[in-house]
């Protein structure tokens, strides 16, 4: 996957760029906002993480005229601003997702991942599996192995969220903000309650399981 | 806006200090002037009346003197001759028997019966061909040889003068009353309108809308006098909010750089070490100190902006109901597992007008607590319910409590109880909380729940939050 980084920061650029070039990736570099909107603009990348203050062109700028110019690559916004309006103005600004300085690399990688998917157009399907694990997302009905499971809406949404990024980490903050649409650090784990009593419902009872712990990272929903 | 003022001040201008003294006012010009008219009508009824009294002496001097010089037909002679002019003069000549001898008076009239006083007595007389019944004022006189003279003069002018005061004073009391009220009200409408802005601009400000100033008037008056220093002292608080703001974002960044390169590098160390090597769990803690350094900052920050007010712009229309729904079914495994019974009041749609995120967050920080100190089997309740005053949203536990001396004391940053010491947290939890209440004008309650904690956010009623917009629209 090709990746660009418009970071100013040189010390976390260089992180970054090692990292995700350890994680596969090619990645390409900028370090304001003038160089990073002309690479955005001649390159086609995969997806772009984007600082949200940069000399030059500002972030925010940086997104709103790469979607003037028709451009739909996904973006993640990096930010050392936490500030609840600065989470909608980055989305508003045309971003995809936003991450607040400092974060985990794996929540970093996490998020890349999912913004990747989500521009394959597979997204309108009816019907979501994961091995012998379906889910009628009209009749809004789950069955392993044509037994029905019966799951609150709340873990419906869940199993969805947790399908629909089936093989991929997917980190508790991302669950949080997707299927709770909280954007704070709720300090205890509950989230991790919240997956114990969905693997009791989804994987209990039957030779092999689905949702798996992903150590340091979150979890992850696959066949094998 | 018009509307709304007047809806504001109809019902209240009674109770305003500037209605009531002006209310004073007209009471006491009201008296001072009744007073006042009320004497001089005193007075000028007693001149005239002396006026009177000293014509009738002066005649009955004279007549006597006539009756002396020229007896007693001489003074009958007197007496028909005065009597022929119609004017006020009232006269009676009697002899020892009572009748009649001369005058223009119709019998003697019975209520005049001691000489030498000044009596008033009724009287008729003709006018243009009819008997009219007419008060007059005189007095009687023994003459030497027992005649009685009665010397009188009418007093329908003295009447008049009664009449006309009589009838006018209650009307010009009535009518000054009346244009003291109106004006009265006037005013204080006028009073009130300048300390009405005043009052708004204060409040909004309190709010946390520190770019608000109280308008000021052409008239430069003391109400502008007070609004000019209002205003610098508005001036000095926006300032000091800004920047304060400003050394929190400036903190923020600068802080968070350093802190993001700090836990880069550990991880980065981390993903390239063995892990099966000694340093692997010393690696895990540093970040785990990091990640609990971070926490604690992210904490503040969340609290300077609460209290900033610069989470204001996110202000939206929620339901609270939903909200507290929402959140206890986010904890409602975690309480499970421990085998504490969650349980949320159920209630209608109460809308408020708030920041979702902030209130969710204080509500889930009220929510973690609960089951942080409630012990197994203990029971946690949370409800939200419409009061006299607002919305109330409550989280009541049955863990140990804080005891009263502490109450008012955990609200303070980084405040943790002897007892909680060692368990997990940033030790901001309840500051938050006191922080999001602040900005949305709520207040923190902490209470006794017999046994346990009872932690109640009493949010205002909508109502003033709505008008914030409505004003704006005035500049």
């Amino acid at each position: 996957m090709r990746i660009l980084v418009v970071e100013d920061d040189l010390e976390a650029q260089r992180y970054l760029v090692n990292g995700l070039k350890e994680a596969g990736h090619v990645v390409d570099d900028a370090a304001d906002g003038e160089i990073g909107l002309t690479l955005a603009l001649s390159r086609p990348y995969d997806v772009a993480i984007v600082d949200r203050m940069l000399p030059k062109i500002d972030g925010l700028n940086v997104v709103a005229e790469m979607r003037e110019h028709g451009n739909t690559m996904p973006i993640l916004f990096l930010s050392a601003l936490s500030e609840v309006d600065d989470r909608v103005k980055g989305l508003k600004a045309g971003g995809d997702d936003y991450l607040t300085k400092p974060y985990a690399f794996v929540e970093l990688l996490a998020r890349i991942d999912a913004l990747m998917r989500r521009r394959s157009p597979s997204s309108v399907k009816t019907k979501l599996s994961v091995g012998d694990l379906e889910l009628d997302l009209l009749t809004r009905i789950a069955t392993r192995a044509a037994q029905t499971i019966d799951l609150q809406p709340r873990e419906f949404r869940l199993l969805e969220y947790l399908m629909r990024h089936a093989g991929q980490v997917v980190t508790r903050t991302m669950l949080l903000e997707s299927v709770w649409e909280y954007h704070f650090d709720p300090q205890t784990n509950v989230i991790d309650v919240h997956i114990s009593r969905l693997r009791a419902k989804i994987d209990k009872g039957f030779d092999t399981a689905l949702l798996h712990t992903v150590r340091g990272a979150g979890y992850m929903i696959r066949a094998r | 806006m018009r509307g709304n003022l007047l809806s504001h001040w109809s019902p209240g201008i009674l109770r305003t200090q500037a209605f009531r003294i002006v209310l004073i006012y007209v009471f006491v010009f009201a008296v001072s002037a009744t007073t006042l008219v009320a004497f001089t009508y005193w007075y000028t009824e007693r001149s005239l009346d002396a006026q009177t009294d000293q014509i009738v002496e002066a005649e009955i001097t004279g007549l006597n003197e006539q009756y002396e010089r020229l007896g007693l037909m001489g003074l009958v002679d007197v007496i028909s001759n005065r009597s022929a002019h119609e004017g006020q003069g009232l006269y009676l000549l009697a002899d020892t028997q009572g009748r009649t001898l001369a005058g223009n008076l119709i019998g003697w009239p019975h209520t005049v019966n001691k000489a030498g006083v000044f009596t008033e007595f009724k009287y008729d007389r003709h006018q243009q061909n009819e008997l009219v019944t007419k008060n007059a004022r005189g007095k009687a006189f023994v003459l030497v040889g027992g005649f009685q003279l009665l010397v009188a003069r009418d007093v329908d002018e003295r009447d008049m003068t009664r009449k006309l005061f009589s009838t006018t004073l209650p009307w010009s009391v009535g009518l000054m009353l009346l244009f003291g009220l109106v004006g009265g009200a006037l005013m204080s409408r006028r009073v009130l309108a300048r300390l009405d802005s005043i009052n708004r601009t204060s409040a909004e400000i309190a709010a946390g809308d520190f770019s608000r100033r109280v308008p000021l008037s052409p008239a430069h008056d003391e109400f502008d006098a007070l609004a000019e220093n209002l205003n610098r002292l508005f001036e000095r608080i926006e300032r000091l909010m800004k920047g304060m703001r400003e050394v929190a974002d400036s903190v923020a960044h600068d802080l968070r750089t350093p802190l993001n390169r700090l836990r880069n590098r550990l991880e980065e160390a981390q993903r390239h070490i063995d892990p099966q090597s000694n340093y692997a769990a010393d690696l895990d803690s540093a970040i785990a100190e990091v990640d609990g350094l971070i926490a604690t900052f992210n904490a503040l920050l969340l609290i300077a902006e609460a209290d900033s007010g610069a989470a204001r712009g996110a202000m939206t229309k929620i339901d609270l109901s939903q909200v507290m729904a929402d959140v206890a079914e986010l904890y409602a495994p975690l309480a499970e597992e421990k085998t504490i019974a969650l349980s949320v009041a159920p209630s209608g749609v109460l809308t408020i007008e708030g920041n979702r995120s902030l209130i969710s967050q204080a509500l889930a920080n009220l929510i973690d607590n609960a089951i942080k100190y409630t012990p197994a089997d203990g029971h946690i309740a949370i409800s939200a319910k419409e009061t006299p005053h607002g919305v109330d949203l409550t989280v009541a536990d049955s863990g140990p409590g804080i005891p009263i001396a502490d109450r008012a004391r955990v609200v303070d940053r980084f405040v943790r109880l002897e007892e909680s010491r060692n368990s997990p947290g940033t030790g901001l939890g309840l500051s938050l909380v006191a922080a999001v209440a602040r900005l949305h004008n709520a207040r923190l309650t902490l209470d006794d729940n017999n046994p346990g904690l009872k932690a109640t956010v009493s949010f205002p009623r909508t109502v003033r939050r709505k008008e914030l917009p409505r004003i704006s629209n005035k500049e």
